[in-house]
């Protein structure tokens, strides 16, 4: 199969646009998995030595084609070429995106270091596009032993990464739990933290994913038709069950009123970047905007 | 400070859905200056709750009111993003920890 043959669905992109992530358990074989740990502590010890020792394993430059990463025999290159991983990479980055940087976490058994919720890079785009962040966790990460600490919805909002340092806790944020070869898939922008490790030794691998192309309907658009919400699709007037509207507008249990219209508004924008339709809109907010201003100048008719 | 001093500090920061006290608490966070000698936090009424359900409930408890969020207008041409969490409301308590062996902890 290639990956043609798994690309997402659009209902798992307007998820992905929702939530600011995507988890797909156990999606690694287990003897890649297995295979793994080796690679990734080689990776791990080699990235930081000094340049001029050629034996080190050390990751691709920045601006890699994602296709010249890690080449044979290597077991994440194995991962990367895996037909189910480049149907969700295509999905959301394209077909050529570049290697931005990768890095293997390592949080040994017993592990105490709770890191500051953060967001990679700073506030890193003023438009529409986005990199992916793809966790490969190569072992099984029992609830609370490690799992990587997020908050779903937080990818859309405009912070630098240090700012978020205070927040120790936030009602509705999860911490990874899964068996062995599964891959949660963030959007650049999603807050996130690595947490202690009670339990036994945990290897994963992130890699960071730039696309250079149009994130334009790169999924499997077969079910696009029936789920594209029309902009009159409104909550506070007729709304549409079951279309792409519906999943934008679930509300984190983190945000008050004005924060979540705010979202819709940018979950909205994103959509319509995504989708390639300018007219798209949830609840209505962009939609009154425009024509109000359209109008008032005077460049539509009533 | 003084060395004679045993007044510690603990600060609890709630972040609420709204601008007022008694809303829902959306996060929190807690700084210990007793170092673990003076009062804990109270579980969560549900599991990976907050503390407190409101503001007004953690004033209930004992905790005093530092500081209330300002409300600031968005600057303009950012009405409609977001960026930190808004209302933030900062409490604290002073707890006398007179307890000599509390105070050889604390200067470890």
């Amino acid at each position: 199969m290639t990956a043609l043959d798994h690309r997402l669905t659009t209902r798992q992109m307007a998820e992905f646009v929702a939530n600011g992530f995507l988890r797909f358990d156990a999606i690694v074989p287990r003897d890649i998995n297995q295979r793994a740990i080796a690679e990734l502590e080689a990776l791990n010890a080699g990235r930081l030595l000094p340049s001029d020792d050629l034996d080190a394993m050390r990751p691709p430059h920045s601006g890699t084609p994602l296709d010249d990463c890690y080449p044979e025999p290597s077991v994440i290159g194995e991962y990367l070429r895996l037909p189910q991983i480049r149907g969700i990479i295509e999905s959301l980055v394209g077909r050529s995106p570049e290697f931005d940087h990768d890095w293997v976490h390592y949080i040994p058994s017993g592990g105490t270091f709770n890191q500051p919720l953060h967001v990679d890079a700073n506030v890193d785009s003023l438009d529409q596009t986005f990199d992916i962040q793809m966790f490969w966790f190569c072992d099984d990460v029992a609830p609370g032993e490690g799992g990587t600490r997020f908050v779903p919805g937080s990818h859309l909002a405009r912070v630098r990464s240090s700012g978020l340092h205070r927040y120790q806790h936030i009602v509705g944020e999860q911490q990874v739990a899964c068996a062995a070869g599964s891959v949660f898939v963030f959007h650049h922008g999603l807050w996130h933290a690595g947490q202690p490790n009670p339990g036994s030794d945990r290897w994963m691998h992130k890699i960071r994913l730039n696309p250079t192309e149009p994130q334009v309907r790169l999924w499997n658009t077969d079910d696009f038709d029936g789920l594209q919400s029309p902009p009159t699709d409104h909550f506070f007037a007729r709304m549409q069950s079951g279309g792409i509207a519906e999943i934008l507008r679930s509300m984190p249990p983190w945000m008050g009123v004005t924060e979540y219209r705010n979202t819709q508004i940018q979950r909205s924008l994103l959509w319509r970047y995504l989708s390639g339709d300018d007219s798209f809109d949830v609840d209505y907010y962009l939609t009154r905007m425009e024509q109000r201003s359209k109008r008032a100048a005077g460049s539509v008719a009533r | 400070m003084s060395a004679a001093s045993t007044m510690r500090q603990q600060v609890l920061s709630l972040w609420m859905a709204g601008s007022a006290l008694d809303e829902n608490v959306i996060a929190w966070a807690f700084h210990d200056g007793t170092n673990g000698t003076g009062p804990a936090l109270p579980d969560p009424q549900q599991a990976g709750g907050p503390p407190y359900s409101s503001g007004l409930r953690a004033l209930q408890d004992g905790w005093m009111l530092l500081q209330s969020a300002q409300l600031i207008p968005p600057a303009p041409g950012q009405e409609r993003e977001n960026s930190y969490l808004e209302y933030e409301f900062i409490f604290e308590r002073r707890i006398d920890i007179s307890d000599e062996a509390n105070a050889l902890d604390l200067r470890e």
